[in-house]
């Protein structure tokens, strides 16, 4: 009976352990430990009475957050099919940019945040096209447009970065990156609602399934009645679309877009979060669970690197060797050298019982 | 006479054959010529041997990761580390160099460093199975990073190094006027070495026929026996060198360096490479195309400006040509494969 219960918690450990969102999770309160251990009050949270919600390290880390769940679910998606978007950084610059131009021209700040969200569905629709239709590589078409796109957001400003601050009327886009609901950050709140309802649409219906058919063969896809154009083109413009929020809430939480700034080295941050998610990114199986907590777990990094004091500018070079660990950790190498060992740790076995 | 026949037969088949996959090279070419010509026109200064000279001379570091980026880009990878390595590299030169270590050994140093980024690039996508892409970028995050974390100012080289030497003007021709002088300097004679050395590498010996098989078909490189593990080794090592080679000769002409050097120089080194014909997914290409492709890029400054373009406007330009000749290519390979 004992045996049995423990044979049973053992598989649970084992599915546990074999859960990639485990080791997520795990990392990301490592990481909260460590920023503990260097600045005791960092789990504090206080109630705020002037902006009406709750204060404290964790909670402006996930105000921060809620731009890379943004621009990692649509990567994700896109990543899923085998593909990628290098544009969700300029598409969130030219997104700002577009929205803080035309708040600073008078535009009701509703239209200016349609005009935002239409700008960046646009581009991922031109994206979408030039890889559905014209057959281009998805690395090269969105290249260029994390190039093009870039020079865009500067055109739309005339190469100024554009402050609306002082503008009237601006609230609602003010309240969208720095507001709460409930006590808990707005953009926080709001970016999981989309990703909870990108994640509904691709697991309640066959959306999810779709686009991983898609993945793994797009010439077999087709042959099973999917339609893969339509599929590609689709994901594009909803990782444009959701890159499009992203900028919205990095440039209104100071009112200001920086038309070189704003969303930069941000497709890396994407890329990265989706691979901490497990993502696969050859394509053809995708979490989208996976990547939020990699969101998180990216914006995590970023709280940490600050709490601990290290140079801003060292960042690239401390996400890039949490990228090399784990692309490594999930190379069939080192896979199989658990496998190997445990071979031999069998044939081993299997000698002493036969020398016995 | 069997033979004679033979290659008559053969000749016009791989003509063509040859003559489709080179539309986008010949594209570039007749770019080239036109922009030269309109530049010619309308300001008059394009045909000038001084203008041929600084064209030359300033853009003989881009002429070299052209030919760096070529490698990787044949195998259908890429290798977007180019441009950070150059900042670290610079970074640490021009620091030794103002140390007091003797010019010949930073030289040494500064190609050392860019190999060792090169042999991490290779280590991991052969190794550990990483995309090209991904190992590229994750090393040019790491070499970004190291560099700003070594020095985040602006540096200049002390006075009486050696490095003058590589940005030592030669005149070739020398007439009264300067803009009518043909000059040169160690730096664009590196890159004209390079260049010759890429072309020898990828035609002339077995490595580069490697390199090109690897482009076509990886597994079937693979089953024939070639040697494809070292040879990606060998590209992604090459390419990381060279890019040290381009630091040396950009920071000895600019004579100063920070740690923002070569941001987007990956992609105008893509841009060169994919101008020139070199088909993205791998396999056919030449180095020359790339050299061409890295003057077309290097012209469109000149061009831009005298047009009275506005600077935002130049990477919209760029990102569109680099679109058109992808278009093309596509449009060359969709039309060989219904025939």
């Amino acid at each position: 009976m004992a045996e049995k219960a423990k044979e049973e918690g053992n598989a649970l450990v084992k599915k546990l352990l074999s859960n990639n969102l485990t080791w997520s999770v795990l990392a990301f309160i490592l990481l909260v430990i460590v920023c503990t251990i260097f600045q005791h009050d960092f789990l504090a949270l206080s109630w705020n009475d002037n902006t009406g919600g709750l204060a404290g390290p964790l909670i402006t880390m996930l105000q921060e957050s809620a731009r890379y769940l943004m621009i990692a679910t649509g990567m994700t998606l896109v990543i899923s099919t085998a593909g990628i978007d290098l544009s969700v950084g300029s598409v969130m610059a030219v997104a700002g940019a577009a929205a803080m131009q035309t708040l600073s021209h008078g535009t009701n700040v509703w239209v200016s945040i349609l005009i935002a969200l239409a700008v960046g569905l646009a581009i991922g629709c031109i994206n979408g096209a030039l890889v559905s239709l014209l057959g281009l590589q998805p690395f090269i078409t969105t290249l260029i447009m994390m190039l093009a796109g870039r020079g865009m957001a500067k055109v739309i400003t005339s190469g100024q970065n554009t402050d609306a601050s002082a503008v009237a009327g601006n609230e609602p886009l003010k309240w969208l990156a720095n507001g709460f609901i409930l006590g808990i950050p707005a953009n926080f709140v709001i970016a999981l609602v989309i990703v909870i309802l990108v994640g509904l649409l691709c697991r309640k219906t066959a959306m999810g399934m779709m686009i991983e058919a898609v993945g793994i063969n797009q010439e077999a896809s087709r042959m099973t009645g999917i339609k893969p154009r339509k599929i590609l083109f689709l994901v594009y413009a909803i990782s444009g679309f959701l890159a499009a929020i992203a900028g919205l809430f990095a440039t209104a939480s100071v009112m200001r877009v920086d038309v070189v700034k704003t969303g930069q080295d941000l497709e890396m941050y994407a890329i990265l979060a989706v691979v901490i998610g497990g993502t696969s990114l050859l394509g053809g199986k995708f979490s989208l669970a996976g990547s939020a907590v990699g969101a998180v777990i990216i914006a995590m990094i970023r709280k940490t690197i600050i709490t601990l004091g290290i140079n801003a500018e060292a960042t690239p070079a401390f996400f890039a060797i949490v990228v090399i660990v784990i692309c490594v950790m999930q190379a069939p190498k080192i896979h199989n050298l658990g496998a190997e060992m445990k071979r031999k740790r069998a044939l081993k076995a299997q000698a002493k019982a036969v020398a016995a | 006479m069997t033979t004679a026949t033979a290659n008559k037969v053969k000749a016009p088949k791989k003509g063509f054959k040859i003559d489709r996959q080179m539309i986008p090279t010949l594209a570039a070419v007749v770019i080239f010529i036109l922009m030269i010509i309109m530049g010619q026109a309308m300001f008059g200064t394009y045909l000038r041997l001084g203008f041929v000279s600084s064209l030359f001379i300033d853009h003989a570091y881009l002429i070299i990761l052209a030919v760096a980026m070529t490698l990787p880009i044949l195998t259908g990878g890429i290798d977007l580390s180019v441009g950070a390595i150059v900042a670290i590299t610079a970074v640490v030169g021009l620091k030794l160099a103002n140390a007091g270590v003797p010019s010949v050994l930073v030289m040494i140093i500064m190609l050392l460093i860019g190999a060792v980024f090169g042999l991490l690039a290779g280590t991991l996508i052969e190794e550990f199975n990483m995309q090209p892409f991904i190992a590229t970028l994750s090393t040019m995050f790491l070499a970004r990073g190291l560099a700003s974390i070594i020095s985040t100012d602006s540096l200049t080289f002390p006075d009486g190094n050696n490095f003058n030497i590589i940005s030592a003007e030669i005149k070739i021709i020398d007439r009264p006027k300067i803009s009518h002088d043909l000059t040169i300097n160690v730096g664009v004679i590196i890159a004209l070495l390079v260049v010759v050395f890429g072309y020898i590498l990828l035609h002339h010996t077995r490595t580069g026929r490697t390199i090109y098989a690897i482009g076509g078909s990886r597994s079937s490189a693979e089953l024939m026996g070639l040697p494809v593990k070292r040879t990606q080794y060998i590209i992604y090592l090459t390419s990381a060198t060279l890019a040290a080679l381009a630091s040396i000769v950009y920071t000895a002409n600019i004579g100063s360096a920070k740690n923002t050097v070569g941001v987007g120089w990956e992609l105008d080194a893509v841009a060169s490479v994919v101008i020139g014909g070199t088909i993205i997914t791998g396999g056919f290409g030449y180095v020359l195309g790339s050299v061409l492709g890295a003057l077309v890029r290097s012209i469109l400054d000149p061009l831009t400006t005298d047009l009275g373009v506005p600077a935002e406007w130049t990477t919209i330009v760029i990102g569109l040509m680099i679109l058109v000749f992808v278009v093309l290519q596509r449009a060359v390979m969709a039309v060989g494969e219904k025939k």
